[in-house]
């Protein structure tokens, strides 16, 4: 059996043998909210926003291969409390100034905040003290903004065939080290994959910014998600 | 029937939500006919002279007197909004809550390249608000009913929001114009 | 580069054969011979073990017994632990820190000891209690303090009077009886191992750690799974508050611990064992190394194990470093392969990939001494304690407000009522079932049963008397649980946090009323959205002291009526500008 029949929403959906219910999801037309799931890497199941109900269990749905027979909520009321919930730790977590940020109107992290509808996190931001590494000559690590997806880890490992960052400390001390004393050490180049791969304004390459106008950003005018929704708009 | 009192007051902020507020440009024709502006800087009225149904703060607290604003606030409006990126989280103010005081103050009155300070001490005059050890979001300090993110918020994001407000009807932001930046 | 340092990294590596995947063994020895793990040690790890100087650093930075900062020869940690720590915990601390001369968190001068705390370290039940490096320290009041300083200064600490006891207040027939060892395996090894786990399954002998999963069922799962070598691990690192079960199991019955793993590999068909223990249980190593060497002697362990040609099984310890999270299985595999202890994605489950992609059963100290026994005497005694669907005894660690702390092998069933007439409990104000991962119990509901099906517990079973404030109570466990989240997941690397500084503003008086339930709904999310058993369950020290005692939240409840929020403190927050410009805030009306 090379296919996998199963439903999200009610709607059926057919799955490649070995996709994940996102990979599937995302053929068939269906957008799973997402952070820290990037396509061509593997999944890292960190940020929790792809959460579904499998069967009416929580399952991150970028880790979760779809089975046969599976019933998959997505789009619901308490799925998408739970997933602002979400959001809402990431943005009291870092220190998130949007309007200086040169990610703005691109970045996933303010985009799916957009798409819920969160106006002011309710929960007390948390000021953390992070630190900024900006020795390299042309990426600046901007840890204030880091969401801790490990885009760039997963990234630089499997595509760059580079190791150049990973998680450092446990808990609420977790942040991004570097394969060095700093990242200037790391023989990361502007160039690698890694650094594009980051979802938000934490790796970035230095003298490129607000290249864009305002209006003309990718997420200015329709939500994050739009492209994938447009596929079963299109024809399903 | 009197028509409802709007107030404003600029905390913590650059005045640019004020400006962003001005831009909804010929509206405000219309905004005077449904409303009364009391205490503002728009109108130069340092005193509310009643009670008032909408308070619109810009910036956030950090300092004695914010606090004392927005508490003042509170008491004399039924609703309270906190305007703009820095009442809503404490924007770019904030950005000394992960720097010590003391090195803040250090750097404003004593060590910063352009200061000329011969006394060699921070200031003690009582007319200058004492800073809080953070600069807080609005609705850390008082109850606030709605907020409004932007940097500054759009003219068109604030019309919006206040034509909901005074319509008593849920502020419901179309897509286009709910913006962090 | 000190030649030193290089000489004792070099040696490090090869005692670990080299082995990128003993990476942790290589950390703790470093730290051990250098007193912490410097940039440049981690470097010398990294090229000798053939892996990147962020991976070394990932793994240090992860576990609480290996510290990247020179600390004393001596590290003293503290249990801050309510359990142990008890009424006069607080005073045992002043008492280390005047004695020692310095405050929690620092070194003394000569560079001979640190202080710090630690969370639970499994002497519940002979508290306060410390760890001095490996050594376990019991019963330090605060008027011993100085004697303990003295006696570890002078390197003479064992023999001091501190010695961690057993205190069996009740032996069960099932594992404490002290029936000798091996008549289970010797049994097994004549069956087919298919029958062996229809044995175990016939039983229903149910996992002994807290999650309660069949164990016929995880043995039969990694029987049919492909991989080789398979491997059995037991999982002792009983890091919930609150527990000692193990501990005291590996004194009075560790024979029938590793009787019970043989019998596993006999049953899926592995040749592997790990036991995993916790880093705080060092000084059971010995002990147990000693006994793993006289089984092995024996022909109980090692190849042609029992006679049985063909079959070969050992068992290696891998010691843990300071992790409540390396309790969760993928966790621990993920520790024994020399990484952080951060659990994984299921599925796969271990049982198909686990210990180095191969088949894995990870099974808790208990369930293994309990496997032995059935197959000794057989499923149908086995299934004549307890009751229905939860089958044997279970060996309970308590403590707490009780006349008699200590383990006891009860029957499963038994009602809380029951069970606090027989620990000396009557009168409690809350029973915590299952430590802070569990729940905790009022009084109108004492007739509710120990068991699967109603309330589970690992062992951990702490009393809390009418006195104790069962707020701060839930503060420390949640303050627990921000220390031990693996960081992984968002919802439990923040939730936590945000849940445990509500709790302390609702502590100081500036809740509000709708601020119960707000509570109550993080909660609830950060159990739904969490990666792990950890976080699924971290919130519960809130969530059932919300749901089962919620008046004590609503009498804290504020009552100042103004319109600055009661959790906005302003003169507070003008102290230290007021100190800087040195002069007092001058309040006016606005």
């Amino acid at each position: 059996m090379s296919e996998v029949n199963f439903t999200i929403d009610g709607v059926p959906v057919r799955a490649r043998r070995g996709q994940t219910i996102i990979q599937a999801a995302e053929d068939a037309g269906i957008y799973v909210p997402r952070l820290c799931f990037m396509k061509g890497v593997l999944p890292g199941g960190k940020c929790r926003v792809c959460t579904v109900l499998v069967n009416d269990r929580p399952q991150a749905a970028c880790t979760q291969p779809a089975m046969e027979g599976m019933v998959v909520k997505n789009d619901t009321p308490e799925l998408r409390g739970w997933r602002k919930s979400v959001l809402e730790m990431l943005f009291v977590e870092g220190n998130h100034f949007c309007m200086f940020c040169e990610k703005s109107g691109n970045c996933e992290l303010q985009a799916l905040g957009y798409r819920f509808g969160i106006d002011a996190p309710r929960f007390d931001f948390q000021f953390p003290q992070r630190v900024v590494d900006a020795s390299h000559p042309d990426i600046i690590l901007d840890r204030n903004r880091c969401i801790l997806c490990g885009r760039c880890a997963r990234t630089s490992r499997e595509l760059d065939g580079r190791e150049v960052v990973d998680f450092v400390g446990r808990g609420h001390k977790e942040s991004l080290g570097v394969n060095g004393r700093r990242l200037a050490d790391t023989g990361l180049r502007v160039t690698d994959r890694a650094v594009s791969a980051c979802p938000v304004g934490a790796l970035m390459p230095k003298r490129v910014g607000f290249a864009v106008p305002v209006g003309k950003r990718l997420y200015d005018a329709r939500p994050i998600g739009s492209e994938i929704e447009d596929k079963r708009k299109g024809g399903a | 029937m009197a028509k409802p009192k709007v107030a404003t007051a600029s905390l913590a902020g650059c005045f640019g939500c004020h400006m962003s507020l001005l831009d909804i440009d010929e509206r405000i024709l219309k905004l005077v006919e449904l409303v009364e502006f009391d205490k503002s800087p728009i109108n130069d009225l340092k005193k509310f002279t009643g009670r008032c149904r909408i308070g619109l703060i810009e910036g956030g607290c950090c300092n004695q007197e914010n606090v004392a604003v927005l508490k003042s606030f509170r008491e004399h409006c039924d609703i309270l909004v906190s305007v703009g990126d820095c009442a809503v989280d404490g924007g770019i103010p904030a950005m000394r809550n992960m720097v010590p005081l003391k090195e803040c103050l250090d750097e404003a009155y004593l060590k910063g390249p352009t200061v000329h300070n011969p006394s060699g001490k921070l200031p003690g005059d009582p007319e200058l608000p004492l800073l809080l050890n953070k600069v807080y979001p609005c609705h850390e300090v008082v109850k606030i009913d709605h907020h409004i993110p932007g940097c500054p918020p759009s003219a068109d994001t604030l019309w919006e929001a206040l034509v909901a407000l005074l319509s008593e009807k849920p502020v419901a932001l179309p897509y286009t114009l709910l913006k962090y930046d | 580069m000190s030649n030193d340092l290089k000489q004792a990294v070099e040696a490090a590596v090869g005692r670990c054969g080299r082995d990128r995947s003993r990476l942790l063994d290589v950390a703790r020895d470093v730290q051990r011979s250098q007193g912490h793990i410097s940039d440049e040690a981690m470097e010398l790890m990294a090229s000798g073990l053939n892996t990147s100087r962020v991976e070394v650093e990932s793994l240090v930075s992860f576990y609480a017994f290996l510290s990247r900062e020179p600390k004393g020869r001596q590290v003293i940690r503290l249990s801050d632990c309510v359990a142990c720590r008890g009424r006069d915990g607080a005073k045992t601390e002043a008492a280390l820190e005047s004695a020692l001369g310095i405050k929690l968190g620092d070194t003394t001068a000569d560079g001979q000891f640190t202080l710090e705390r630690t969370s639970c370290i499994g002497l519940c039940d002979q508290g306060p209690a410390a760890l001095v490096n490996e050594t376990p320290v019991a019963r330090l009041t605060a008027d011993k303090v100085p004697q303990m300083v003295r006696a570890a200064r002078e390197g003479k600490l064992a023999g001091a009077g501190f010695e961690v006891v057993d205190l069996v207040r009740q032996r069960g027939e099932v594992l404490l009886s002290g029936a000798p060892a091996g008549k289970g395996l010797e049994r097994a090894l004549t069956l087919a191992p298919e029958v062996v786990i229809n044995e175990i399954k016939d039983a229903k002998l149910r996992g002994r750690g807290g999650a309660g999963f069949l164990t016929g069922l995880k043995w039969q799962l990694a029987r049919a799974a492909h991989g080789t070598p398979k491997v059995v691990i037991c999982n002792a690192d009983e890091g919930e508050p609150g527990t000692f079960k193990d501990r005291v199991l590996f004194t009075q019955a560790p024979e029938l611990v590793f009787e019970g793993m043989a019998i596993a590999a006999w049953a899926i068909g592995a040749s592997e064992g790990i036991l995993y223990l916790r880093g705080e249980y060092e000084f059971l190593r010995p002990g147990l190394e000693a006994l793993l060497g006289k089984l092995r002697a024996g022909g109980k362990l090692g190849k042609n194990l029992g006679g049985k040609q063909g079959f070969d099984f050992d068992v290696r310890i891998q010691m843990g470093a300071g992790a409540y999270v390396c309790g969760e299985e993928s966790a621990l595999i993920n520790s024994c392969e020399g990484k952080p202890g951060v659990p994984r994605d299921r599925p796969p489950f271990p049982v198909e990939r686990g210990y180095l992609g191969r088949p894995t059963s990870v099974n808790n100290v208990e369930t293994f001494a309990c496997a032995a026994r059935v197959m000794e005497r057989g499923e149908g005694w086995f299934r004549g304690f307890g009751v229905e669907e939860s089958t044997g005894t279970k060996l309970l660690s308590v403590s707490g407000d009780v006349a008699k702390p200590g383990v006891y092998e009860l029957p499963f069933g038994i009602t809380l009522a029951d069970f606090l007439k027989t620990v000396g409990g009557e009168g409690a104000q809350a029973v915590l079932v299952g430590g802070p991962s569990g729940s905790f119990v009022a009084p109108a509901q004492f007739s509710r049963r120990l068991g699967f099906s109603d309330l589970p517990t690992g062992g951990s079973m702490m009393v809390f008397a009418k006195d104790r404030d069962l707020l701060e109570v839930a503060q420390s466990f949640m303050e627990f649980f921000v220390e031990e989240s693996c960081g992984w997941c968002t919802p439990c690397r923040v939730g936590n946090s945000l849940i445990s500084q509500r709790l302390e503003s609702i502590r100081r008086g500036e809740g509000l009323p709708g601020q119960l339930d707000e509570l109550a709904e993080l909660c609830t999310t950060v159990k739904k959205m969490s990666r792990c058993g950890l976080g699924q369950s971290s919130p519960n020290p809130v969530l059932s002291t919300l749901t089962h005692f919620r008046p004590l939240y609503e009498a804290r409840l504020s009552k100042k009526a103004s319109a600055i929020l009661p959790s906005f403190h302003l003169e507070e927050s003008l102290a230290e500008a007021s100190r800087l410009q040195g002069r007092p805030p001058v309040f006016h009306e606005e």
